[in-house]
């Protein structure tokens, strides 16, 4: 017998995006919905879904979805495959749109024309969207809507997609639109299922064929050079000039990632502080009281702090992508990368994975080869995420002495520099050991990347994005890691201790177990029990770690104070050795629940996580024995 | 002529993708899709150092870095400027 699922919609009418990637959807989406939209992922996958409301001028209001951007309906990534299956119906959790506008960048017609007539062949009612209709004039195009009309038989609407007022004229045109009677913008030629391979490269000459003579008539068959963008790129790509401005562009974000942070960090370490002291006079001495300080405020107080850095980072990300800087970013690194068998593409989600692993997995969605994206998915947990540098700053500020070097630098700065460094060395040389295990048929890996035009990013799309990336991370904070501190906090406070205890009361606990059974793994590298147990909890999230320390070293402030107080009781009690054991394994230490959920997720199924999980931690535990048996012999121990 | 070996600051027009086998269908799909479609007229920007590195193409309006190996699948005219 077979069960499907029942789903139930909105009632409001959907009204899907479609466009090219670089067409200005995003943008006109932003303008059209504002703030009322909301992000999610497609089930299943890991794609972005974005949805926002429209109220039009009848009061009426409609659901607008932003599809990935395709360039042509045979799906060949994920983003594709997504923007595919929502058109013809079968994507999981979400209705066939009721209504299509297909976004043309008037500056490229020839390319977009030939999605809208794809999409015309799907037998979905259609509007046509002629976007940035005002660059193009700028550069001598003008295209006339009505012929255009004509030519396609559909309807088609002109917006100036980055001005704020650029969508009036489509929102009344949606006003004035019958929307119970659709079916009159239903092209005739319909072609129903998702397009062979065959089909499609018979579609592809006959529509090209149609698209050239649509042109002809237009009087738009002729190549329009982009003087500004040619002119920006004979510097930023030069050869030699391109690779040193991109390495002062990075240079400087990672500055501004932690020199810009410090004040909200200690501004939000200050709020949890508070929100402890005011719990402390207010609650009586007892479990709950620990719950709630020890355990919500301490681990997500102690998360929390990292979203200014987090935000910082992705404010570069944001204004790098809006410029159209950081595909050419990528085409900078090509080489570089193609060396260790990926492509540039793998460069961006690379990037954000600095931030958090889990937004880098999802950005691998744009990577078209499959083998490709995988190998990026799989180095991704070994850029040093944010998550570590708590632990890296205890680790640091415990056994570095502060000393200056040479020219300014400290030698504190540049262990921590050091540390980065072996996270992009170790994942470049995983990558190039993968080359050797990916079967033949999955090397051909093409780069064929778009340079879109430069464009001044705007405020608007910029906040929009801080904001969805914040909520993400929110949710997170919110979800997974409040319930893995609740769990540590509970498996660390029973059972409790008996009377006659002598020892810390976590000993006792089932993390104090679990972590002297684990000291005997983590003897030959140097951890003793209490970092063993640490470890536990640090699984959930890395920078648990610290505030499980502090716990374990029997201290009952938030973790913020915690770490201050941890640092003469750590440095006392281990030795340079184990210290320098425990920087390594942090490196590349799996330590994170949500980014193996994340990539499990991405990757549909439990095969490629636990591959990750096992050789990261064979990994750690290497570069950890190593670190210490180096050390020890060095007389460090 | 191949779409790699045209020089930079060159104008042409795509003749046809050569067709190379199964193995190499997704990538000519993957090139007509982005606009490698004969007729249409391409330029050649810029390529990397010494000559190395991903070919910066001009096709129609757009922009777009290709590597070598796909290049070397376009087979393009070479036009009088």
């Amino acid at each position: 017998m077979s069960e499907s699922k029942v789903h139930f919609f909105p009632s409001e009418p959907l009204v899907a995006l479609l466009g090219n990637p670089n067409c200005g959807k995003t943008a006109l989406f932003n303008l059209l919905t504002g703030s009322r939209q909301k992000v999610a992922n497609y089930s299943g996958v890991t794609v972005e879904r974005k949805e926002g409301r429209l109220t039009l001028n009848t009061q009426k209001v409609i659901r607008i979805l932003d599809l990935p951007g395709a360039y042509s309906l045979y799906p060949r990534s994920l983003d594709e495959r997504v923007t595919c299956n929502v058109l013809h119906g079968n994507a999981e959790g979400e209705k066939r749109p009721d209504l299509v506008l297909c976004v043309l960048n008037a500056m490229n017609l020839r390319r977009n024309l030939r999605l809208v007539l794809a999409a015309k062949r799907l037998g979905l009612p259609c509007i046509v969207i002629l976007n940035m209709v005002d660059v193009a004039q700028r550069q001598g195009l003008k295209v006339d809507a009505k012929a255009l009309s004509k030519e396609l038989g559909l309807p088609v609407v002109s917006t100036i997609g980055i001005q704020s007022h650029g969508a009036d004229e489509l929102k009344q045109y949606l006003s004035d639109l019958d929307w119970k009677n659709l079916s009159a913008l239903r092209s005739s030629d319909i072609d129903e299922g998702i397009e062979s391979s065959r089909d499609h490269s018979a579609h592809t000459e006959l529509d090209n064929v149609q698209v050239q003579q649509i042109l002809h008539n237009l009087h738009l068959d002729h190549i329009t050079p982009d003087r500004l963008s040619d002119r920006l790129d004979a510097v930023l790509l030069h050869p030699v000039l391109g690779p040193i401005i991109l390495a002062v562009v990075l240079f400087f974000i990672f500055q501004a990632v932690f020199s810009w942070a410090v004040l909200p960090m200690e501004a939000i370490e200050s709020a949890v502080d508070w929100l402890g002291g005011l719990l402390t006079q207010l609650l009586p001495n007892n479990w709950l009281r620990s719950l709630l300080i020890d355990g919500v405020l301490a681990g997500a107080g102690g998360v929390l702090i990292f979203l200014p850095q987090i935000l910082i980072l992705y404010f570069f990300i944001l204004i790098l992508e809006e410029s159209g800087y950081l595909p050419r970013a990528a085409y900078l690194l090509d080489r570089l990368m193609g060396k260790v068998g990926l492509s540039g593409r793998s460069f961006i989600p690379l990037l954000s994975s600095f931030a958090c692993a889990i937004p880098g997995i999802m950005a691998t969605r744009s990577i078209s080869s499959a083998r490709d994206r995988l190998v990026t998915i799989l180095i991704a947990p070994m850029m040093t995420c944010s998550a570590r540098l708590p632990v890296y700053a205890l680790l640091i500020s415990a056994f570095i002495p502060e000393r200056k070097l040479w020219a300014g630098l400290d030698l504190q700065g540049l262990v921590l520099f050091l540390l980065y460094v072996a996270g992009i060395v170790g994942a470049m040389a995983v990558a190039w050991v993968l080359k050797y295990f990916t079967s033949e048929k999955f090397r051909l890996n093409a780069l064929m990347m778009e340079l879109p035009s430069y464009h001044l990013p705007r405020l608007g799309n910029l906040a929009i994005g801080l904001w969805q990336r914040a909520e993400i991370f929110l949710r997170r904070v919110g979800g997974i890691i409040l319930i893995m501190t609740v769990c540590l906090w509970a498996l660390s406070s029973f059972p409790l201790p008996p009377e006659n205890a002598t020892g810390a009361a976590i000993q006792y606990s089932i993390a104090g177990m679990m972590g002297q059974a684990l000291a005997v793994v983590f003897e030959p590298i140097g951890f003793n029990w209490q970092i063993s147990i640490a470890l536990v909890p640090g699984m959930a999230a890395r920078e648990v770690v610290v505030s499980s320390l502090a716990t374990v070293y029997a201290l009952s402030s938030s973790s913020v104070d915690a770490a201050d107080a941890l640092v003469p009781l750590i440095s006392k009690g281990w030795s340079l050795a184990t210290a320098l054991s425990l920087l390594a394994w942090f490196v590349f230490a799996p330590q994170c629940l949500s980014t193996i959920a994340a990539v499990k997720r991405e990757t549909g199924g439990w095969k490629i996580p636990i591959v990750m999980l096992s050789y990261l931690f064979a990994l750690a535990y290497l570069a950890a024995f190593i670190t210490f048996r180096v050390a020890s012999y060095f007389g460090l121990a | 002529m191949n779409l790699h070996e045209i020089l930079p600051g060159i104008r042409g027009r795509v003749k046809r993708i050569a067709a190379l086998g199964d193995q190499h269908e997704d990538v000519r799909g993957q090139l007509e899709d982005i606009g490698f479609l004969p007729g249409e007229r391409i330029e050649v920007l810029r390529k990397g150092l010494l000559g190395q590195g991903p070919i910066l193409v001009r096709v129609g309006s757009s922009t777009f870095a290709l590597r070598e190996s796909e290049a070397q699948l376009i087979e393009v005219e070479p036009l009088e400027v």
